[in-house]
């Protein structure tokens, strides 16, 4: 079953990521879609996630493909214009690669190039726009028609937490408009805020046009914790959350991550409009299996 | 210091990377000055012979450069979103969002590039809402055309060729 039927469905949908490998080897990617494969829907390839290079997102999507897991391709406006982005998804089309996440992408500011020119000739929401507009109307922003047109499952990121918080569902909403049928959150600590988000969410019907996968995270070390808190752009994390996992012997903080982590899905799974959870897991992978089994969700193999 | 020195001078200042830039303009004015300055066939009229003239062109365009880089941190995109922004310039952001605001804002309502900064779009939200305006912001800001960097504005908007800019 693919993601988008899982969806479909109205089945409860887990994806994770995968963060590819500084260097010129799939099997990192490889190895990891085929621990995965049997745990999650689809598994999101970052695109130079925090503005650091890594391998292509296109290439470590193929190689999930190959695993027999279902890639999501993540896609952001940092470092291609609007040329190289819709060529892009014409690949991806082509070889098989059917879900797009589309996100701005951190500035080049935050990674390993801070001299490199941002991009950013469209936006997030300009650019599910664009590619909807390619599926949709098989033409490109230029109006020149393409044969055949891309297929693709479309999906946006928000984070809920980030100010102005009256905004964040409108903006969900402007971007369902442009073209998002999924969105994954960006990483979800409180969940009491979270379903003030969601309310808000509901009460514009966004929950019926947009399947919603709320993002949760495995902190795996202290020092993790640490980056979490204070260099992750956009991410707050409670204080509540911080004790709890200082609070336990450092050889036990990704235990105690991973149990706080399946608290979390179930209480999300409990939130009205809800389709599923995105697990914000890059490089800490392994950690997937005990965190599904801790939340007693574990995604159906059957009929895939 | 006289007006245009002081738009000089940010004018210097703004030719760098994109900066959040706090308006000088109050959210109330600028929506009122909005009211007098839409197009209208007078004003269609006017913005037709400044642009045919090969002097009053560059003058007009110069003058708008100046007033909007001190009010508003204006880069000179040529295409113009205040009116639908809260008055606040969006090409400001370091990723010249103009469907903002990213997801990096932090708890403060601060820039994630520059923290000691506010979010161009936190500032817009608030702006826009105080006025009664906060619907604007839903709407969707279409790409834009890098060709016309450097054009009047003012000049687009009264020619009814900014029309495109957004959609509902």
């Amino acid at each position: 079953m693919s993601l988008r039927e899982r969806l479909a469905s109205g089945g409860f949908a887990v994806t994770a990521e995968i963060s590819p490998p500084r260097g010129a080897d799939i099997g990192p990617v490889s190895q990891t879609a085929a621990l995965l494969r049997d745990w999650v829907d689809a598994v999101n390839v970052t695109d130079n996630q925090g503005s650091n290079v890594r391998l292509a997102s296109w290439a470590g999507s193929l190689a999930v493909l190959a695993a027999g897991l279902e890639p999501v391709m993540q896609m952001t406006c940092r470092d291609r214009n609007r040329i190289a982005l819709q060529s892009d998804l014409l690949g991806a089309s082509a070889l098989g690669i059917r879900n797009i996440l589309v996100m701005t992408g951190d500035h080049p500011k935050f990674g390993d190039h801070p001299e490199a020119k941002p991009v950013f000739d469209l936006d997030s929401a300009q650019l599910l726009w664009t590619l909807r507009h390619m599926r949709d109307q098989g033409a490109l922003l230029s109006g020149r028609s393409l044969n055949p047109p891309p297929e693709c499952f479309l999906g946006a990121v928000e984070n809920p937490a980030a100010p102005p918080a009256e905004f964040r569902a409108d903006r969900l909403g402007k971007k369902i408009d442009a073209g998002a049928q999924f969105v994954q959150t960006q990483f979800v600590f409180d969940t009491a805020m979270f379903g003030r988000w969601m309310a808000q969410v509901r009460d514009l019907g966004l929950h019926e046009r947009c399947s919603i996968l709320a993002g949760v995270g495995a902190v795996k070390s202290r020092r993790a914790l640490d980056f979490m808190r204070d260099k992750v752009p956009g991410v707050q994390l409670p204080d509540g959350v911080y004790r709890r996992l200082r609070a336990v012997p450092a050889d036990r903080t990704a235990a105690e991550g991973a149990r706080l982590a399946a608290e979390i899905i179930q209480e999300l799974s409990a939130i009205e409009g809800v389709a599923g959870v995105h697990l914000l897991v890059a490089g800490n992978e392994q950690a997937v299996p005990g965190i599904l089994d801790g939340a007693g969700v574990r995604a159906e193999r059957d009929g895939r | 210091m006289s007006l245009a020195i002081r738009g000089c001078l940010d004018g210097l200042l703004t030719t760098g990377p994109p900066i959040p830039a706090h308006p000088r303009l109050g959210a109330r004015l600028a929506y009122r000055l909005q009211r007098v300055l839409r197009p209208s066939p007078g004003l269609r009229w006017l913005s037709a012979r400044i642009e045919a003239s090969r002097l009053a062109r560059p003058l007009f365009t110069g003058a708008e450069r100046v007033t909007k880089e001190t009010l508003f941190g204006c880069r000179m995109c040529g295409q113009c979103a205040l009116p639908v922004t809260g008055y606040v310039c969006p090409m400001g952001c370091p990723k010249e969002l103009r469907n903002g605001p990213c997801g990096g804002v932090g708890a403060d309502g601060s820039c994630e590039v520059y923290p000691g900064l506010r979010c161009v779009w936190v500032e817009a939200y608030e702006r826009a809402a105080s006025q009664g305006r906060a619907a604007d912001l839903r709407l969707l800001h279409l790409p834009i055309d890098h060709r016309r960097w450097g054009e009047s504005s003012w000049l687009n908007y009264w020619q009814g060729r900014d029309e495109g800019l957004w959609s509902s």
